[in-house]
């Protein structure tokens, strides 16, 4: 046995036959996504950026897709993992749809059916590199929630992922109410869309805003936010950079 | 229904079309000591007479709590229906552990059924004998369906199987049309009144038979002895009125829908004690 052409870990306890059989990095990552609950259902965005790396390569990539009748799942990180999940849904609603009785899933199923799938990969040390966001609505309940890459799930009132969780929230928690209005809350996650644009590296700007409603998805077209580079502190970056550090 | 060449086998069908063993299986329901369920929009209550074997044992177990929302009453071999039973928890725990959500009683029915339907295609197989009212709330209100052995199942608004549930069925189809809007108090006073049409004339009292109920904002349970007596009482006080259909019937108005098989009725049934295949 020649023990030193082999590449196999010593501990193969941690690791199925070689490691190229679990997720390590991600490669092409979606960046944040904020999303609130509002007087008729849940309103979402999410930019159409797909990193690969620090180069901002794709700039179409849809990140927020309607699931069943009930709910509207965003994700943000490595979005080959998304589709996956995507295809794992359809496969739940259709077979949810072939009983073809009066039930249907909710999203609050449907957001504990993600944690379990997101959980049980991590427990493989093979996660599916995604942090989701889960809303919805059914029988005028509202329902918002969120699923991260190692299984940790919470309902609230707003969430985000990523930088959303650091630039996004503390502005949601400031002005977020009960029974804000449609425009109130578009405007209100633009505000926060457009921090993370001025912030985020990854951020591009071009993005969606979805809502769910009782009657429905309804996903808008992509558009840019209006952003303002003049302010002084911006001209001559360079000013008050003696020296070094 | 005579023994014929037909009946050894549950795969082979009788020139007229029929499975003779799967017959033979809902005679076994018909044997079982009986079990009744009523519903209204909101609750569903389950009934069943209890016989023990001797003064000295204790009764069988026939109802039994799948989960907070489900519950099922059996008559006929009760082994077969603990089995189905314990089937019935593992699906609805293994589903609220996916989803956080109850299981909705109408799938759960389906699944049971899907699993008798396989007892009566396979060689190696008999089909269960043991006939199941499932009582349950879900989002689409409350439901009560009768599940049978040939793999059949139907959805009721009030129902009964087992020996003399002919006289319980008598007594449920002149009333079930006011069941809808029934309180829950009204409701369990029926069950327990049609329980005692299936005694024909035996004392009712609280320990031979035993009362569930499952609505809206209670999950389901067993009543306790003394709850059910004090209600018995009630009836004992206010003397008999109405009620009897005693004669068991000349089967005028089948109920709601007929289990297929032959009519051949636990009219006869002998027993004052306890039905044989309780055991």
């Amino acid at each position: 046995m020649n023990f030193m052409a082999s590449k196999q870990p010593e501990n193969s306890l941690l690791s199925p036959e070689s490691d190229s059989q679990r997720t390590l990095y991600p490669y092409v990552t979606g960046t944040s996504v904020v999303a609130l609950k509002y007087k008729d259902g849940i309103l979402m965005a999410a930019d159409m950026g797909g990193s690969y790396g620090s180069t901002l390569r794709y700039k179409s990539v849809e990140r927020m897709k309607p699931i069943g009748k009930h709910s509207l799942l965003g994700a943000s990180g490595e979005i080959s993992d998304f589709q996956e999940i995507l295809r794992y849904l359809d496969e739940l609603i259709l077979y949810d749809n072939m009983w073809d009785d009066g039930n249907s899933l909710g999203p609050k199923e449907v957001h504990n059916y993600l944690t379990r799938v997101m959980y049980n990969r991590r427990n493989k040390f093979n996660p599916l590199w995604n942090s989701l966001v889960l809303g919805g609505l059914k029988n005028g309940q509202k329902y918002l929630g969120t699923v991260s890459m190692i299984g940790v799930n919470f309902e609230d009132n707003h969430v985000a992922t990523g930088f959303g969780n650091h630039l996004a929230r503390p502005i949601l928690r400031q002005e977020w109410h009960e029974n804000l209005s449609f425009e109130d809350g578009v405007r209100l996650l633009e505000k926060c869309m457009r921090v993370l644009l001025y912030r985020d590296r990854s951020a591009v700007n071009k993005l969606q805003i979805a809502k769910i409603t009782e009657d429905g998805v309804t996903i808008s077209q992509p558009y840019s936010l209006k952003t303002y580079w003049e302010f002084s502190a911006f001209e001559n970056p360079a000013q008050g950079a003696i020296g070094s550090w | 229904m005579f023994r014929n060449q037909y009946d050894t086998d549950v795969t082979t069908w009788s020139p007229a079309g029929r499975l003779f063993q799967v017959e033979y299986a809902m005679e076994a329901v018909k044997q079982g000591s009986a079990a009744i369920g009523l519903r209204s929009k909101t609750h569903v209550v389950l009934g069943c007479v209890n016989k023990a074997n001797s003064e000295l044992s204790s009764h069988q177990k026939k109802i039994f709590k799948v989960d907070d929302h489900i519950g099922v009453a059996i008559a006929g071999l009760t082994a077969d229906g603990r089995v189905l039973s314990r089937y019935m928890r593992n699906e609805c725990i293994n589903y609220s552990f996916t989803y956080e959500s109850p299981l909705p009683v109408g799938r759960l029915v389906v699944q049971l059924a899907d699993k008798a339907q396989v007892c009566t295609q396979r060689s190696w197989k008999r089909p269960y004998g043991v006939g199941l009212l499932v009582a349950g709330l879900d989002e689409s209100g409350a439901h009560l369906y009768y599940n049978c052995p040939s793999g059949n199942y139907f959805e009721y608004q009030a129902f009964a199987i087992g020996s003399r549930s002919q006289a319980a069925k008598t007594y449920l189809e002149r009333r079930f049309e006011n069941f809808t809007d029934s309180s829950r108090d009204d409701l369990v006073k029926d069950a327990i009144t049609a329980i005692r049409e299936t005694l024909q004339g035996e004392t009712l009292k609280s320990s031979i038979c035993t009362i569930a109920v499952v609505g809206v904002g209670e999950p389901f349970h067993v009543l306790d002895q003394g709850t059910v007596q004090q209600i018995i009482d009630t009836f004992e006080i206010a003397a008999e009125q109405e009620d009897p259909a005693t004669e068991p019937d000349a089967a005028t108005g089948q109920e709601a829908a007929t289990e297929q098989g032959t009519a051949a009725d636990q009219g006869g049934s002998t027993d004052e004690g306890a039905a044989p295949m309780d055991i």
